[in-house]
């Protein structure tokens, strides 16, 4: 099989797992296996992708031609590869952790919870070998789409009116700027691929492309650039894992992925430092990272100040987009790798507590860490990746972010990215440091010692937690792997 | 040797069929005869089609009189598109009105119910074919009279309001037309569109011209529902029976389009609307307003028949606003909607039919919880809904697509926002049903129901395919509504 | 442009807008009906004066003085196709007439009234219990 037809066997793999978990609902044991069977094969055939990208192969493959020279394609680059490698390792590990979260928590329509799951997987990898703006366009809006019952799972009001927010800001933001931006780079350039050094160069004004930045980079909903962030914390009513994974990976992961590759081959980073059009935006950037970082400290719900936390996140990786150099670019791709990891950590832990202890609210968790210690040290190791001290894996993409800054001579940025580490030490290790330093609760119902009857979250969950925060460290150790692919980007 | 009689055939199987049905007193039998009837049509549509796409300019003399004297047929790329919209959808229809009418209309009316249903058919393909400028206005009125008996089976008393009115809208419509073509003929001695095209540039500074022009414009304008003359529409399509909205919503004001096409562009000629009258400056702002409050007004309704009727006034301001680009791009956009919004909208109102037949209500509370109890009909409501909306891989994001890109061509660019974001507007009237029937408690009525009968589920489904089908693979339809658009701009094909 | 110009163009405005004004302002359906109905006529004899010239004889072949059919040349003739237009427009405007007084008898039948205000009321107590406006 070549590398192109792969390709398309990881969009297929997902979307044929959630066909097989709907015809084995009867049993949820084999529905369950069935869910980590096609993990691990989705993982396997990724993995193959990977070795013929590093390889150098650029594989292709043409799906259909909806509009006359405006093919639906898929093709693999560098980037795409990372966000696949992270969207597909993840996807197993989060699985595996949904199976406890899902149980231990007794919810319900979870066939249906893990056929969507399935299919937003299969949405993201289309994302991320999007062969052009077209085909990005349409997996980024059906990633949108096959998220929504996920959203609205639990069918409360509250998460109907989630619902409304997360769809309204999606849809009409993608709409009614980034179509727009597509339908215009289309006209200007009569192509729509992605190229490297970008298409627009010698194409469009000044002007235009300053507009055209922008309409991207706010058309691009699901990268939470503030002011079209609220759909994010909307969102949190989702169970855990679909914030895990979904909201703290694949789904606005898309969203800055589909910015940076935007940058890096629609503009150009070349002829964009050349226009300077982005270096407002960087600003913009850069204040969603310390309103959002200020918003999470007056959060006391756990899963609210992740969420928020992510936002800030997520703004990085704009930023490195926006500083559009080397530095900028590597440092924003490696933190899509890297706050994935980080952050994906953080929401298991907050779901485990959610299962084992039934607390959401930061405030209730004092002491807990005597009682969940795995939770709480995998929720420090987290903690440490997303504020970037080593030895976790965030150390780099802040490093190279940081490099970045300074090549575009804007030692602004570097003071804000020493803040908002500043901040986020504030926010996050606070609430390891409470639960196990503060005294517990005196428990209301009198069981004598606090925190009676609760304990670790269930073992497969468990698992999860381990693995994530393992990885962590070991992105410290060894991040060679995407570094490599992001250099391939970037350029020397 | 029927391959040359083609055009003929394509309005007399209808007619034909017309006068049988009411001829036979058995419902079942008056259907099949209708059936037959409309499936000749779409036959005969195929073939026409397919013969002008193979770039031959169909000209028929009816009875065998030469064109100044007789009336004349004439099919290219614009029309026959029209005819396969119309009698496709004819086909669909016809096969969903089985089942649909027998519980919505009088048992002893139905044969006379297939009467009109055919009239209107033949009528509707009829302005289509014709090459003369009279013969619109009979055929129109053929249409209308049948349109406004079939309105008026409705089972809700109020649809007998809506069908009078709407006939005293249709007809100041019709005479204003016939008023245009009366003035066209004074000045040029000719009926035939053609030879009018030719003689008239000639006469372009004349009042009576204008006057004709003006005529005409207004005329077919409340045929089509351009906002402000709207005002019949919303009532008339949704107190008619189901399969008559059905049919209706996708063919009539399409029909109704595709004249002010072909005045505009082959009659007066491009240079005459558009340059000395800029008749797009006019076009343009009421197209705009129509997209947006219309689509405003249909967010508030509770009928859901009438939502979909209020969103129908906004889509043909979409249309509208293809035309007053009056470029290659905006009117391959307006030819593509004409197509799209057929399928769509005949999705959408063939799966409220079902859901009528079933439930007996259309309104947003009878629907609600209706997703567990009738799956296969809801998920077609759905896949149209995001069609209308215009998600990629449907028809709608085609349609978009040539629409916004015509506008940016044109520079225009807060128009283009401006479509793009009034889709917003779609996705919220049409959300909230789709959340009433998914997350909606289902109401004592609706619990009990169960999906629709597969008769109706056919049709309805055959029509979401082709939404699908259509906008996964446009290559045919961008096509053929590309030459249509160069044929009327008068351009080589 | 010279004024008064064409007489029968008076007529026929005069004639339109008085059925355009029964139309509007009635409230009767049958008198609504019927300025409809003086509105299409109007059309018709804008059509048939149209194609009338003034000492012109009917469309007919008159033989010149060799006895050769058509052979008179320079015979002044009213033109006939408005006229023959016309009777396919009379023949619609009986069936719209038909159509229309029809709807009226159904609506009485089910109204009991043909009073727009008061068939308005009626409806709007319809759209008020389905619950179709606030």
């Amino acid at each position: 099989m070549n590398p192109g037809e792969l390709a398309l066997l990881a969009l297929v793999i997902p979307a044929g797992g959630a066909v097989l978990v709907g015809l084995l609902r009867a049993s949820p044991n084999l529905r369950e296996a069935a869910s980590l069977i096609t993990g691990g094969v989705l993982l396997g055939v990724v993995m193959q992708i990977h070795r013929a990208v590093s390889a150098g192969e650029t594989p292709r493959f043409v799906l259909a031609e909806p509009l006359p020279g405006i093919p639906l394609e898929l093709v693999v680059e560098p980037l795409g590869m990372i966000f696949a490698l992270v969207a597909g390792s993840l996807w197993i590990v989060t699985t595996l952790y949904a199976i406890g979260y899902m149980r231990g928590h007794h919810e319900k329509n979870q066939t249906r919870f893990y056929i969507f799951f399935a299919l937003a997987i299969s949405c993201t990898m289309g994302v991320a070998f999007a062969g052009n703006l077209f085909t990005l366009f349409i997996f980024y809006e059906a990633l949108t789409l096959s998220t929504f019952p996920l959203v609205t799972h639990a069918g409360t009001d509250a998460a109907k009116r989630a619902g409304r927010v997360y769809l309204g800001i999606l849809l009409s933001t993608s709409i009614g700027f980034q179509l727009l931006a597509i339908i215009w780079t289309y006209l200007l350039t009569g192509t729509i691929g992605f190229e490297m050094g970008g298409i627009l160069e010698g194409r469009a004004g000044a002007g235009v492309v300053a507009v055209l930045l922008a309409l991207y980079v706010f058309g691009i909903g699901k990268a939470a650039v503030m002011p079209f962030h609220r759909w994010l914390p909307a969102a949190m009513v989702a169970p855990t894992p679909v914030s895990a994974l979904l909201h703290a990976v694949a789904v606005v992961k898309a969203g800055v992925f589909s910015i940076l590759k935007i940058v890096i081959y629609v503009f150009g980073i070349d002829f964009l430092t050349q226009l300077g059009a982005s270096v407002w935006l960087m600003w913009v950037a850069a204040a969603t990272i310390i309103l959002a970082s200020l918003v999470a400290f007056r959060k006391d719900n756990l899963k609210a100040r992740l969420a928020y936390s992510t936002i800030s996140q997520l703004s990085y990786v704009v930023l490195g987009a926006m500083l559009a150099n080397t530095m900028g670019i590597i440092g924003g791709g490696m933190h899509i790798v890297m706050h994935a990891f980080g952050k994906i950590t953080l929401f298991f832990c907050a779901g485990a507590v959610m299962v084992a202890a039934h607390k959401t609210e930061i405030s209730d968790m004092k002491g807990l860490g005597r009682t969940m210690p795995v939770t709480f040290a995998a929720f420090f190791v987290g903690t440490l990746s997303i504020i970037g001290l080593p030895p976790a894996g965030g150390t780099w993409s802040k490093w190279f972010l940081g490099l970045g800054a300074l090549d575009a001579g804007q030692v602004g940025l570097v003071a804000v990215l020493m803040v908002s580490s500043l901040l986020s030490i504030g926010y996050l290790m606070i609430v390891p440091v409470r639960a196990f330093f503060s005294p517990a609760a005196s428990n209301p119902h009198g069981h004598g010692h606090g925190n009676g009857g609760i304990h670790e979250a269930p073992l497969p969950s468990l698992i999860a937690i381990v693995i994530t925060s393992l990885c962590c460290f070991a992105l410290f150790v060894y991040p060679d792997p995407f570094f490599r692919l992001m250099s391939m980007v970037a350029g020397p | 040797m029927i391959a040359a009689h083609l055009p003929a055939i394509q309005i007399v199987a209808p007619l034909l069929a017309a006068a049988l049905c009411v001829l036979v007193p058995w419902k079942r039998v008056s259907w099949g005869i209708a059936m037959a009837g409309a499936v000749t049509a779409f036959a005969a549509a195929v073939g026409l089609l397919s013969r002008v796409l193979g770039g031959e300019d169909i000209r028929y003399a009816l009875g065998g009189w030469a064109a100044p004297w007789g009336i004349e047929y004439r099919v290219d790329a614009v029309n026959g598109l029209v005819l396969l919209i119309v009698a496709g959808i004819g086909v669909v229809v016809t096969l969903f009105a089985l089942t649909s009418v027998e519980r919505e209309v009088d048992e002893r009316r139905i044969p006379l119910f297939y009467g009109a249903w055919m009239l209107c058919l033949c009528g509707l393909l009829g302005i289509a074919i014709t090459g003369d400028a009279f013969n619109i206005f009979v055929f129109l009125e053929i249409s209308s009279l049948g349109t406004y008996a079939l309105i008026a089976m409705g089972s809700d008393r109020r649809a007998l309001v809506s069908a009078f009115r709407y006939l005293i809208m249709g007809s100041i419509g019709a005479s204003f037309i016939v008023i245009g073509i009366g003035l066209l003929y004074v000045e040029t001695g000719t009926l035939n569109l053609a030879d009018l095209a030719e003689r008239l540039p000639a006469l372009y500074g004349e009042r009576t011209v204008l006057v004709a022009f003006a005529f005409l414009t207004v005329g077919t304008s409340l045929k089509l529902a351009l906002f402000p003359l709207h005002v019949w529409l919303p009532d008339a399509y949704a107190f008619a029976p189901s399969a008559v909205t059905g049919l209706i919503a996708a063919t009539s004001t399409k029909v109704a389009v595709y004249v002010l096409l072909r005045f505009f562009f082959t009659v007066f000629g491009v240079t005459y609307s558009f340059d000395e009258l800029s008749l797009g400056m006019w076009l343009l702002p009421l197209a705009l307003v129509a997209i947006f409050t219309m689509s405003l007004v249909a967010i508030f309704q509770r009928n859901i028949k009438r939502m979909l009727a209020y969103s129908s006034v906004a889509q043909i301001g979409y249309i509208i606003l293809g035309i007053s680009f009056a470029s290659v791009t905006g009117l391959t956009a307006a030819t593509l909607h004409l197509f799209n919004h057929a399928l769509m909208k005949g999705a959408l109102f063939l799966a409220l039919g079902c859901v009528m037949y079933r439930v007996g209500s259309v309104h947003i509370d009878a629907l609600r919880g209706l997703g567990r109890r009738m799956p296969w009909t809801m998920a077609a409501f759905t896949a149209g809904g995001l069609s209308l909306i215009g998600v990629p891989l449907t028809v709608g994001f085609v349609s978009k697509w040539y629409l916004v890109l015509g506008a940016l061509e044109q520079g225009m660019w807060p128009v283009a926002a401006l479509v793009l974001v009034t889709s917003t507007l779609a996705v919220v009237y049409i959300w909230r049903v789709v959340e009433a029937v998914y997350f909606g408690e289902p109401s004592a009525r609706a619990d009990s129901v169960s999906e629709a009968p597969l008769r109706l589920l056919v049709p309805t489904w055959a029509l979401i395919v082709a939404n699908l089908y259509f906008g996964i693979d446009a290559s045919l339809t961008t096509n053929v509504a590309g030459q249509a658009a160069r044929a009327l701009l008068g351009g080589a094909p | 442009m010279e004024f008064p110009g064409l007489f029968n163009y008076w007529v026929v405005i005069f004639l339109m807008m008085v059925g355009f004004y029964a139309l509007i302002s009635r409230g009767n359906l049958v008198k609504k009906v019927v300025g409809l109905n003086l509105f299409q006529t109007s059309v018709i004899i804008f059509y048939v004066s149209t194609g009338k010239i003034v000492g012109g004889t009917a469309p007919i072949l008159i033989e010149d003085d060799h006895g050769v059919a058509g052979g008179a040349a320079e015979v002044l003739y009213s033109n006939p196709l408005p006229h023959v237009l016309m009777l396919t427009a009379i023949v619609v405007g009986v069936a719209t007439m038909a159509m229309a007084l029809a709807l009226v008898v159904r609506i009485k039948e089910t109204y009991g009234t043909i009073e727009d205000d008061e068939i308005q009321e009626q409806v709007l107590a319809d759209e008020l219990q389905e619950g179709a406006r606030p």
